[in-house]
């Protein structure tokens, strides 16, 4: 009798779930497994025209992938803005949460808003925005940095400056969602630690290290990852802004991709340079899942 | 030749009868017209044609609106709903009124200028509704091919003649040889063969050159004078001679001609001149480490050792026509847009010192060739009015609807007779190009030329610089190039296979 009723509550569940899973199954693992076989082809512009002239290349294009100097280029530059951006702009929500949250400040609604703005905003016509920020003769900041007497400096057009550029903007305009999770973690932490800890003579600075910080751990992996898996993605960017010049100091690996992809038309290439770089953030995942680990 | 001339294309045609499309078909497409219509209005509105860029965000666009329109309209969503609706409906109206719809898509400017002679077209074909859709360069390759993946292709498009390998591989377009058999209009003897050539592959015509462009030598006359020269010689040997006498007259920190080291034309065009076929064995292997093409290399390189070139980037020099002017550059390989730019910029009491030339070539004038470059018109596989298409193709292609698309836009016409109008052969800078169209040769017409094309980029730069001795440079060129080559040489092979097979 238990078992009829277990069996038939499992049905129900899975019919539950059923229209889920397929729409899952059809978006997801269908399109990812179609990527992985088609890896190992070499699909390309011939293959368009006519299917029957894909050969299976076995593991060519992965080879061809790690032999081909442009790609370690492109994951260079990937990894400056995973390094050098994912931090930035951790540390950038976590100030603007702090400062919203801040009990003195008025209107936080207002400041949470505007923080929040560029978020939401196109990205296409932010970049529009930022290239003429970006001016080296016309710019503001190079017109800002000309009145305290820096030269200018030609943001997207030299190689050494391009990817910081890409950069500022890409934490101007993503850091406002990781500030709301941060505001969201800040709000769950309970008023009378920070009562304890200013009774036991804790400053600002000693609240905020060992209460707030270690309270906000279990945000700080969900935000690192997030971002850093964003950012490994990095690819509208530098698209709409440089095309991933100058000298290809902002070709992504992504961009990469796209340019194998849909400007050379080799899909199987396209599609192994894909997995190397899910690999890649999986490991990067692992990795920063094992240090907050320890941490806690 | 005179044969070639303005035979109008009505004959065959006329009989066709033109069925247009009902039911499900016409309603969708005359839905997507609609929405289409009502997404680009604001666009076509003439005020926001010479609006600043600022104007072009997206948010401030939307702003932009015909006067008429009243202004509460756009704020209430039930409002813009029916207005929507009507716009609808108006659309559903256009497909149904007898006339076959043909889609055109048209690049940058002249997407903009051909709207005029479509309207003529349309006029002497009453039957027949022509939808221009202007696409902008910078989106045309990838929209087009995306658009042939998703089977939204367009009835009839413009098309850069170096994408028609691509196009050809892709099976998107259609082949021509059959119309072209039948028509009275469009005669391959009738275009420049350098350009014919570029849209011919495997012996089968996929486009029709609609108008053309090709690269000649702009030079300060006044100063090749005072060198002593008074016109621009025509072989390498005494082109370097009159190189070396202008760089004298010139004086120091000033240079004969101005190769920019990021641009690999040049490169392609010498290599061209000397008899390179730049790939060899059926278009399966470079061959830039073959004789002709180190000799061509070698000439270009020492025009750097001499000095009489600067190894810079084009970026580095802001300014060509200031320097051109001040003679800081006295020779500049260039296209027809900066005829142009060259009156516009140059200070008009200079205007008498700047001419224009064929390019010298190794062994005298005739073997001074340059590129086949320019559109070409095509038709798509996918198409469902592929006869009307082709009407409006032959429309184009008429010598005196080639002189009006020159006048509207300034690009040169693909046709020859077109070149005996006055207006084009009083000018001699125009008149410079004419002749080098006569001496164009295409460059492989395969699909992967581009991606090779930047792989000589790479190459050219690292040469000028002095970073890898020209040898070993182009050996390993030619090594990238067998690698990209690859899929090709297999095909090859098959088909050879295949045909073994057969026998």
């Amino acid at each position: 009798m238990r078992g009829v009723v277990e069996s038939r509550q499992n049905r129900a569940g899975w019919a539950f779930v059923a229209p889920a899973l397929a729409l899952i199954g059809l978006f997801f693992f269908v399109p990812v497994l179609a990527g992985l076989f088609l890896s190992f082809t070499d699909f390309d512009i011939y293959a368009i025209g006519r299917p029957d002239t894909a050969r299976f290349m076995g593991l060519e294009n992965y080879r061809q992938v790690l032999s081909n100097p442009l790609f370690w280029q492109a994951l260079g530059n990937t990894f400056l803005f995973v390094i050098v951006g994912g931090p930035l702009s951790v540390l950038t929500s976590l100030v603007a949460a702090l400062l919203v949250s801040a009990k003195r400040v008025r209107y936080p609604g207002l400041f949470r808003s505007i923080f929040f703005m560029p978020v939401v905003t196109t990205l296409v016509a932010v970049a529009i925005v930022w290239r003429y920020l970006y001016h080296p003769q016309y710019g503001l900041l190079n017109w800002a940095l000309g009145a305290v007497g820096i030269h200018p400096v030609d943001w997207l057009g030299d190689p050494h400056w391009a990817m910081f550029a890409i950069i500022l903007m890409a934490v101007w305009k993503n850091f406002g969602y990781n500030m709301l999770i941060f505001i969201a973690g800040l709000q769950s932490i309970p008023e009378d630690l920070y009562e304890a800890a200013h009774l036991d003579g804790a400053g600002g600075w000693a609240r905020f290290r060992h209460v707030t910080l270690p309270s906000l751990a279990p945000t700080f992996l969900f935000v690192g990852v997030m971002t850093m898996l964003g950012n490994f993605q990095l690819f509208a960017e530098p698209y709409v802004m440089t095309q991933g010049g100058p000298l290809k100091a902002t070709t992504t690996v992504v961009l990469l991709m796209y340019e194998e992809g849909f400007r050379w038309w080799r899909m199987g290439m396209a599609a192994s340079l894909a997995f190397v770089l899910f690999v890649i953030m999986l490991l990067g995942t692992l990795i920063q899942m094992r240090l907050q680990g320890e941490r806690r | 030749m005179l044969t070639c001339f303005g035979r109008r294309a009505r004959g065959w045609h006329d009989g066709l009868a033109l069925v247009p499309d009902r039911g499900a078909r016409g309603w969708s497409t005359g839905l997507t017209r609609a929405l289409a219509g009502a997404i680009l209005a604001p666009v076509r509105s003439p005020a926001l044609i010479p609006a600043p860029p600022s104007l072009a965000l997206p948010g401030r666009g939307r702003r932009v609106r015909p006067a008429d329109q009243p202004r509460a309209c756009v704020r209430r969503p039930a409002c813009l709903l029916a207005l929507l609706l009507g716009l609808a409906l108006a659309g559903c109206r256009g497909a149904g009124d007898g006339r076959t719809t043909i889609r055109f898509w048209a690049m940058g400017r002249e997407g903009e200028v051909v709207q005029e002679l479509v309207r003529d077209f349309e006029r002497e074909n009453p039957a027949i509704h022509v939808v221009v859709q202007q696409i902008p360069w910078g989106a045309a390759h990838e929209k087009l091919l995306t658009a042939h993946v998703g089977r939204s292709t367009p009835d009839v498009a413009q098309l850069g003649n170096t994408w028609i390998a691509e196009f050809t591989a892709l099976r998107a377009i259609e082949p021509l040889d059959r119309r072209i058999a039948a028509s009275s209009v469009v005669r391959p003897d009738c275009f420049f063969k350098g350009i014919w050539d570029t849209n011919v592959m495997d012996g089968v015509a996929y486009g029709i050159p609609w108008y053309v462009d090709t690269r000649v030598l702009f030079y300060r006359r006044d100063l090749l004078a005072r060198a002593g020269y008074d016109s621009m010689p025509g072989s390498w040997d005494e082109w370097r001679r009159a190189m070396e006498a202008v760089q004298r007259v010139a004086g120091k920190g000033r240079f004969a001609i101005f190769l920019p080291t990021n641009e690999y034309t040049p490169w392609i065009v010498f290599g061209m001149q000397a008899g390179s076929p730049l790939l060899k064995e059926g278009d399966t292997r470079g061959a830039f480490g073959e004789p002709a093409y180190r000799r061509a290399a070698a000439f270009y390189l020492d025009l750097f050792r001499r000095g009489l070139a600067p190894a810079v980037q084009g970026a580095s020099i802001a300014n060509r026509y200031q320097e051109f002017e001040r003679g800081t550059i006295n020779m500049y390989i260039s296209g027809p847009w900066d005829v142009g730019e060259f009156r516009r910029r140059i200070a008009p009491a200079l205007q008498s010192s700047w001419a224009t030339a064929p390019l010298p070539g190794p062994d005298g004038p005739a073997t001074g060739v340059s590129t086949a470059g320019g559109s070409s018109l095509v038709l798509f596989r996918a198409s469902r009015h592929p006869d009307e298409a082709w009407r409006l193709v032959e429309f184009l292609s008429r010598p005196e609807q080639q002189l009006r698309f020159w006048r509207l836009t300034g690009d040169l016409p693909a046709r020859v007779e077109a070149w005996r109008d006055t207006a084009l052969t009083n000018d001699p800078n125009v008149r410079t190009f004419g002749r080098q169209l006569e001496r164009v040769v295409s460059t492989p017409r395969i699909p992967e030329w581009e991606q090779i094309s930047l792989r000589l980029q790479d190459k050219v730069e690292a040469m000028v610089l002095g970073h890898a001795p020209a040898d070993s440079a182009l050996a390993a060129l030619d090594r990238d190039v067998d690698r990209i080559l690859e899929k090709r040489r297999w095909l090859v092979e098959r088909a050879r296979r295949r045909a073994a097979g057969a026998r």
